[in-house]
């Protein structure tokens, strides 16, 4: 996906990865983002309206800074595992299912748990989420390593799956709150929850936790991809797999465990979700995270710090998007129009140098 | 290598005859002890030409047979091998087993067949264009993720313009759409070089934006751009006066027809003309292609394009087709299924379509059996094609050989 070789944190051309790509990229999509309002007959003082709204409600408070923060994280939990599938060279579309069970999960484990002291209800619902991700995951991993089949398929076939289960999980009555008939879980006690962090502030600020686990992981996974062996077994085999085969790595294993570690990041990104932002499960709270993190990865160059940055930059969106929706009326969507457009500017490094020839003075694509 | 690919196709055949196995077991321990009664097939409707009688099954003695043969099929596939025929002996045990099943849900009562296989055919519809949009553009070897946002596309622009101008030119318009995003998928990875996936990600990603923002920001106020008039069904005189064929093959809407029309013209154009050669060899051997002086640039433009007008057409299926609507999101991974299609029929037009009548038939299947109240949560059975997919894929892609050059993007020297 990307060149791989490189280890160090930060390197001069990945600060044009990580920075400069990312800010042409971002700027154009914006202006086709006002071109697409144009075009459905909104104003000129409505979109210039909305775009403010855009940056006040992402970075304009300490509110909307909580906000971004909260949209972010399980954009770059999700979008580090994604990143890590995509440096063994598996394009993981399942996170998004691997997210609902990895949540579901969580909440079971945090319910079943809830007696316990904080110190152990709260770890466990966090690896029982971070387990159920990695065995969902697991499913497509094995698939590919024993048949074959590829794993685009199996996973968005996975992610499909993930909602009916889902749906069909929420109206049992292990799972099911008491005395509904609609499809909601029990609450997480609060011995499980994440902690929200910013209530001697205001009562309403939803920042929680999540933050340490999601830096802690980001950490994990620099470490995991560029100082294990592990690591350069995943970044050998989406190199060159004959190469990495030849070399003596198990591609199959290699494969089931690359889906494995994935899928417990995107499962930890569902645990994130319903252990420290919804209290519990709904049908559809995966709310296309795993989309959209897959976006994250991709714009995030596959690299644990760029994820975070994109994942920052994704979280900002999201929270200014909602604020654009009720100050200006403009449809969330356009976010997502936003979001499509920013990886296609980033993941065509020859077309960005068509709209921007004075932009770059990179020698070659990568 | 040879050693490898032997291993891994006689691992692949035991993992299909395990599957197999255990449908058997399924089979015989829990659906034919419960099939009570028989289950009565109706194949005529009353006022038709020419009626048939039901067709009349005994639950659990039926049930029983298939199981034992299901796992006849199972244990010889684990124990003896026979990699040629595993895909065949997979579909056949498959086959047999939705049989059973349907036996055991309508296992006294009655059910029209008819009805449902009308009803597969229908659903098949957009699977065997997004297949066969599938199978154009990767004979030229490009990988076509963003069929589903082909499809999308389609189904939004044949209600919008469907709503303004009439049902005929939405659906020229939803052709010309899909066309534009076959050419812009051509353009990001023939010209601009992108990784294939990734832009065919980028292709869903954003028609679902564009459509989800335009129907909440627009068609939410102005109701009447998106009421676009359906297509009705076309009888065909005589034919469709046929018993159980008629109805199924010879009165369905020009989608119907014009899935099969296409998936025979695409056989013709790719296996017995010169361009079809040209499209191939661009496929299995880019360079060799080239050296022959074939353009390899354009040849997976004006496939890719072609592929991306097939996709516009079946999305339209989902609106001017059926509800006459659109509604954010309404393919539904209709267009992954297809790329599924397309690998269970191996790459050509005519596999493709009869795949994509398998999952049509899975599809009708599970709404049929919802009316038909059996225990089985609704849930599970909306999984059905789902799992279908991932068992096809699963059991046949290491057997079905793709374009040799399929996902790599070519430098010309």
């Amino acid at each position: 996906m990307t060149s791989a070789t490189e280890g160090r944190l930060l390197g001069r051309s990945q600060i044009e990865d990580l920075f400069i790509v990312p800010a042409f990229a971002l700027v154009a999509a914006l202006v086709i983002g006002a071109g697409v309002m144009l075009a459905t007959g909104v104003t000129f003082s409505t979109i210039g309206q909305s775009y403010v709204a855009l940056l006040r409600g992402s970075v304009g408070s300490v509110n909307a800074v909580s906000e971004t923060l909260t949209a972010a994280l399980p954009l770059v939990l999700a979008g580090l595992g994604l990143a890590l599938g995509f440096r063994a060279g598996l394009f993981n579309i399942g996170a998004e299912g691997q997210i609902i069970m990895g949540g579901l999960a969580a909440v079971v484990a945090g319910v079943a748990l809830g007696d316990l002291p904080a110190i152990f209800a709260l770890p466990g619902a966090l690896f029982a989420g971070a387990l159920a991700g990695a065995l969902y995951a697991s499913i497509a991993g094995w698939l590919k390593a024993a048949t074959g089949a590829h794993e685009v398929i199996s996973t968005i076939m996975l992610n499909l799956i993930s909602y009916r289960l889902l749906d069909y999980l929420l109206r049992t009555p292990l799972i099911q709150k008491e005395g509904r008939a609609d499809p909601i879980s029990k609450s997480v006690p609060d011995a499980a929850e994440l902690p929200k962090l910013l209530t001697f502030i205001d009562i309403n600020l939803r920042l929680h936790a999540g933050i340490f686990l999601t830096l802690a992981m980001v950490f994990v996974a620099y470490w995991l991809l560029f100082r294990s062996k592990l690591g350069f077994e995943f970044r050998a085999s989406g190199e060159n797999p004959v190469a990495a085969r030849v070399a003596g790595m198990n591609a199959g294993l290699t494969i089931v465990l690359a889906m494995a570690i994935a899928g417990a990041l995107a499962g930890l990104a569902g645990a994130n979700q319903t252990l420290g932002v919804l209290d519990r499960a709904t049908p559809g709270f995966s709310a296309g995270i795993g989309f959209d993190a897959i976006a994250v990865a991709l714009l995030g160059r596959s690299h644990p710090v760029g994820v975070l940055f994109a994942g920052l930059l994704f979280g900002a969106l999201e929270a200014g998007g909602r604020q654009m929706q009720v100050d200006a009326g403009v449809s969330i969507d356009l976010i997502g129009i936003i979001q499509s457009l920013v990886i296609v500017f980033i993941a065509a490094p020859l077309l960005m140098k068509t709209i921007f020839p004075w932009g770059f003075r990179r020698s070659d694509a990568p | 290598m040879t050693v490898l690919l032997d291993k891994a196709r006689q691992r692949q055949t035991r993992v299909t005859g395990v599957i197999l196995i255990s449908i058997a077991l399924l089979l015989a321990l829990f659906l034919a002890p419960d099939a009570t009664g028989n289950a009565t097939f109706r194949l005529s409707r009353p006022n038709d030409t020419w009626p048939v009688p039901n067709l009349v099954v005994p639950g659990g003695a039926f049930i029983y047979v298939v199981s034992a043969f299901t796992a006849f099929l199972g244990v010889r596939l684990f124990l003896r091998g026979g990699a040629k025929w595993a895909p065949l002996i997979l579909g056949v045990g498959l086959a047999v087993a939705v049989a059973a099943f349907l036996v055991w849900a309508t296992a006294g009562k009655s059910f029209s067949l008819t009805g449902m296989l009308q009803a597969s055919l229908v659903r098949a519809v957009p699977i065997a264009l997004g297949g066969l949009a599938g199978v154009l553009s990767e004979r030229v070897a490009v990988v076509n993720i963003g069929i589903e946002g082909m499809l999308l596309a389609g189904a939004f622009t044949g209600a919008l313009v469907g709503s303004l101008a009439g049902g005929l030119a939405g659906l020229a318009a939803a052709v010309a759409v899909g066309g534009v995003f076959g050419f812009a998928l051509a353009a990001l990875v023939v010209t601009y070089r992108m990784d294939q996936i990734i832009a065919g990600v980028f292709i869903n990603l954003f028609v679902l934006g564009v459509t989800s923002y335009v129907s909440s920001q627009v068609f939410q106020e102005y109701r009447a751009l998106n009421n676009a008039p359906v297509f009705r069904a076309i009888e065909i005189p005589i034919l469709s006066d046929l018993p159980v064929i008629g109805p199924v093959f010879f009165n369905q809407n020009i989608f119907v027809y014009g899935a099969f029309i296409l998936a025979a013209l695409a056989t013709y154009y790719l296996f017995h003309t010169r361009y079809g050669l040209r499209a191939r060899a661009v496929g299995e051997h880019p360079r060799a292609a080239d050296t022959l002086g074939i353009n390899v640039y354009r040849t997976r433009y004006v496939n890719v394009t072609i592929a991306g007008m097939v996709a516009g057409f079946g999305g339209a299926w989902f609106t001017l087709g059926s509800v006459g609507r659109f509604d954010e999101g309404m393919t539904g991974g209709r267009g992954f299924i297809g790329l599924a299609a397309m690998i269970f029929g191996r790459w050509h037009p005519v596999g493709a379509l009869l795949a994509a009548l398998v999952f049509g038939f899975a599809d009708s299947l599970q709404q049929k059996l919802a009316l038909l109240g059996t225990p089985i949560p609704s849930e599970f059975l909306a999984m059905a094609p789902y799992i279908a997919t991932i068992v096809v894929v699963a059991g046949v892609v290491g057997r079905a050989r793709a374009p040799a050059a399929d996902g790599k993007p070519y430098v010309k020297e």
